[in-house]
């Protein structure tokens, strides 16, 4: 009977220990110090901009001065602000300062996740697609699949950089300091800095993107809008800004966002959807080359994902220059080289070992994911909070990053609709494969292609984590060829292009003024 | 005699069991009130079919074409050991084959999870024909190998370590019994080889928070010296949990909900007592964020005493 009581202690015990464990996660970046600058970078005013001609293209009127009435006001709704903070609104201030450029990367990379959904078939076999001017009908717009959400990280980025060199120029010229610094009594709630506060930096990184996401993620509005006044809210709770810093700075990011949705508009990027006739030519154009014409693997058969994508402009370089970028062909379809190819990735994938498995799904990225380009804003965002870097040079680094992203899928995604080469599953229906399989041409991996040119220029930004970046890129190139999804040549064509696309960033890295 | 029995069930239905092979639906032994004697050891051998062309994508159901039918099948051993007449323990682990007929997506293999149940019956009344027993079981199960979670429907497990706890009444009048339990499910959180999930929001993490489930079952039958037959329902609800989304993947902390009837049967031997047959057959009637699988399994138990003693008071009291 001892023994039994002991048996039913022990379960007991086991029971009460394991219910006493807390089942809550905890994200990588839910817990981050705020944000403090190694370096203001207080000429950032004057790094060249991607699309603004100037950086004082759009005007932003002389602030009041610090001892006017109404900048009294200000200080005043602060101090009142600060008298009863609620644990809420302290979970607000710890979470926006961590950075203005970061957060927003983040709730990006969630939208892309959320939307990155392919749609479900017609009962007669077709496809509908998500239509920008019906955006809440089923299916829901965007389908945020890679090509889309390569762009979509690149306008948000570069809309963000070119505001803030606006802004960084802004209060360089009127110089008005941080509430804290104009009245002792208000608590800084945040690092305490001696940038100049007008106009707000966090509310023209949240006007420019707010705006930008009208186009990008039209059903996400109210979300998006909630998030900006949270994060304005948090400037004057936190003693950072006054409410005409804030006014000021939304302001200035809407109009820079107005330039990059124009352009948006015009990139060709609306029509990359294709047609049926255009569907249907790619392929007779390559049956006419003689070579087999890459056809869909899902059912019933799915249209290619954004066949025209290849043609939409590119921020680093011209359309001539895409061409220039795209590899030579792959070995004709029916050569002994091409048929080795895709007996090597059968017979990679008959024995998979789990670290291979966790590899491919590592880097797998696939639907419901924020992609490859997402996922490698990941990486960087979480080296670049170890930075300390000032929120201007957040939002250039990101620009880098994802101008390149945005291009490497332009190259990548000319050369899949320019061979349309089809998979190893295609030539080999034995190939299995360890994630789900992309819609669209073999060669050249899109993983590869990404990787390569993202490692490309985060190894320029940060040089001591260079074979760091590159260890990481060919893994992710590697994990489409262990994965069936790719042969091995796909995947070092993607890393090669990936290189020479990455290097138009360095060259630009090189010479915007913030080096 | 039994072995026609398995086939006249097995054959209309070649169904199956479970859908995303849960924990809880290994062998009969610890969601009945059967209990092995002083001593005495069961073990044997168990294999499970079960498969599905139908799945329920949140509460709406559809196929997948690029699914087509997603099976497993499972060997699993199991053995139960009397500590006493009522205290019993168990072991079992199952090894798990997962494939689908449509589609590109490799199929997977391997150990899935070990259990270990204790099973007590603290109570025991009986009057005239009638007897009451209350019993109550404890569990744990936790991943052999480091089996790939987040390879919906393919995976070979959901890869949590479970605590159960089940509390079980059973009512017989001579051979006819009637038994319900109810089980809490307690779940430990899983890690996933990505670095980051979408469920209702993004989680920059690795770490994935599994909800606890419940579990009801009734089942009634005839329990003969020889002969076991009985016919259960099963519900099997998680306490929490999100749907997958339209054209979705199904995700390890998706809310899986599902409602199974099927019918067991235990033959023992009369030539050989020690050896005993067991098979069953299950369908799923409702569902959320499963397959509809529909399974059949059979199993074949070799029952010893490890001590001769037992095994002397064992026989004295059946011939009482």
């Amino acid at each position: 009977m001892k023994r039994l009581n002991l048996l039913y202690f022990t379960l007991i015990s086991a029971v009460v220990l394991f219910l006493s464990c807390s089942k809550d996660i905890v994200g990588r970046t839910d817990n981050i110090p705020a944000l403090t600058p190694s370096n203001i970078d207080l000429n950032a005013g004057t790094w060249k901009t991607i699309l603004l001609k100037r950086p004082d293209t759009f005007v932003v009127t002389a602030p009041a001065a610090t001892n006017s009435p109404a900048y009294i006001a200000e200080l005043n709704e602060i101090k009142g602000a600060q008298q009863n903070i609620s644990s809420a609104q302290k979970d607000i201030i710890k979470y926006w300062s961590a950075g203005a450029v970061l957060r927003w990367n983040e709730i990006m990379r969630e939208l892309v996740a959320k939307y990155n959904l392919p749609p479900y078939q017609n009962p007669d076999g077709t496809y509908p697609g998500p239509n920008a001017n019906n955006p809440f009908a089923y299916p829901q717009f965007p389908f945020s699949n890679p090509p889309y959400a390569a762009r979509a990280f690149a306008y948000i980025s570069a809309a963000q950089y070119d505001a803030l060199v606006a802004a960084w120029y802004y209060k360089k010229l009127y110089n008005r300091g941080a509430p804290y610094t104009v009245d002792s009594s208000i608590k800084a709630l945040v690092p305490k800095t001696v940038l100049p506060s007008y106009p707000s930096t966090d509310a023209v990184v949240a006007g420019v993107t707010a705006e930008m996401m009208k186009l990008l993620f039209p059903t996400e509005i109210a979300f998006i809008q909630q998030k900006l006044e949270e994060e304005e809210e948090y400037r004057i709770l936190s003693g950072a800004e006054v409410r005409s810093d804030i006014v000021a700075g939304e302001a200035l990011g809407r109009q820079v966002a107005a330039v990059f949705v124009a352009r948006a508009k015009t990139d060709r990027a609306g029509a990359a959807a294709g047609s049926p006739q255009i569907w249907s030519n790619l392929a007779t154009n390559t049956s006419a080359l003689g070579q087999v014409a890459w056809i869909s693997l899902e059912f019933p058969k799915r249209p290619p994902m954004l066949p025209l994508f290849g043609n939409v402009k590119a921020f680093l370089f011209d359309s001539l220059t895409v061409i220039a970028l795209r590899p030579g062909p792959p070995p004709s379809t029916s050569s002994d080289d091409f048929h080795q190819e895709n007996e090597a990735a059968y017979a990679q994938i008959k024995n998979p070992t789990r670290e291979q498995n966790r590899i491919v799904q590592y880097w797998a990225d696939g639907i419901g994911t924020y992609t490859p380009p997402g996922h490698w804003n990941a990486i960087a965002a979480e080296d670049f909070i170890k930075q300390n870097y000032s929120e201007v040079r957040w939002a250039r680094n990101m620009a880098l990053l994802n101008m390149v992203e945005m291009d490497a899928a332009i190259v990548c995604w000319n050369t899949k609709f320019y061979y349309f080469n089809p998979r190893p599953t295609q030539m080999i229906p034995l190939v299995k494969t360890l994630t789900g399989i992309p819609n669209f041409p073999s060669y050249i991996s899109g993983h590869s292609t990404f990787s390569e040119s993202a490692a490309t220029i985060l190894s320029h930004i940060i040089p001591g984590h260079a074979s760091k970046y590159e260890a990481m890129s060919n893994e992710a190139a590697m994990s489409r060829f262990i994965s069936g999804i790719h042969t091995k040549l796909d995947c070092d064509k993607g890393l090669e292009v990936g290189r020479n696309v990455g290097n138009y960033a360095v060259q630009r890295a090189m010479t915007d003024g913030a080096e | 005699m039994n072995q026609n029995i398995i086939h006249q069930i097995g054959r209309p239905f070649l169904l199956i069991f479970f859908l995303f092979i849960f924990s809880h639906a290994r062998a009969q032994t610890d969601l009945d009130g059967i209990m092995m004697n002083k001593n005495q050891l069961c073990n044997g051998l168990m294999y499970n079919y079960s498969s599905w062309n139908y799945y329920w994508e949140g509460t709406l159901k559809r196929n997948n074409q690029n699914l087509g039918m997603v099976s497993s099948q499972s060997v699993m051993y199991g053995a139960n050991y009397g500590v006493t007449g009522r205290l019993n323990v168990m072991v079992s682990a199952p090894y798990v084959w997962t494939k689908s007929t449509a589609g590109t997506l490799h199929s997977s293999r391997g150990v899935q999870d070990i259990s270990l149940f204790v099973k007590w019956k603290p109570v025991l009344y009986s009057s005239g024909k009638n007897k009451i027993s209350l019993i109550v079981v404890g569990g744990f199960s936790t991943p052999v190998t480091n089996y790939q979670i987040d390879y919906l429907p393919l995976t070979l497990g959901l890869g949590s370590t479970n605590l159960t706890s089940r509390a079980m009444a059973e009512f017989q009048h001579r051979r006819f019994t009637i038994s319900g339990s109810a089980t809490y499910i307690w779940r430990s959180n899983v890690k996933i080889d990505r670095t980051s999930y979408y469920d209702t929001q993004m989680h920059l993490t690795n770490d994935v928070k599994m909800p606890d489930a419940s579990q009801y079952q009734l089942r009634t039958g005839y329990r003969g010296r020889y002969l076991l037959a009985e016919a259960l329902v099963t519900n099997w609800t998680t306490l929490g949990g999100f749907d997958i989304t339209r054209n979705n993947m199904p995700f390890p902390s998706n809310r899986m909900n599902m409602t199974t009837m099927g019918a067991s049967i235990k033959y023992t031997l009369k030539q050989d007592t020690h050896l005993s047959l067991l098979g069953g057959v299950n369908y799923t009637i409702a569902g959320r964020n499963v397959g509809q699988a529909t399974g059949f399994n059979a199993g074949v138990f070799y029952a010893f005493y490890l001590n001769k003693t037992s095994e002397m008071n064992a026989k004295k009291l059946k011939t009482k």
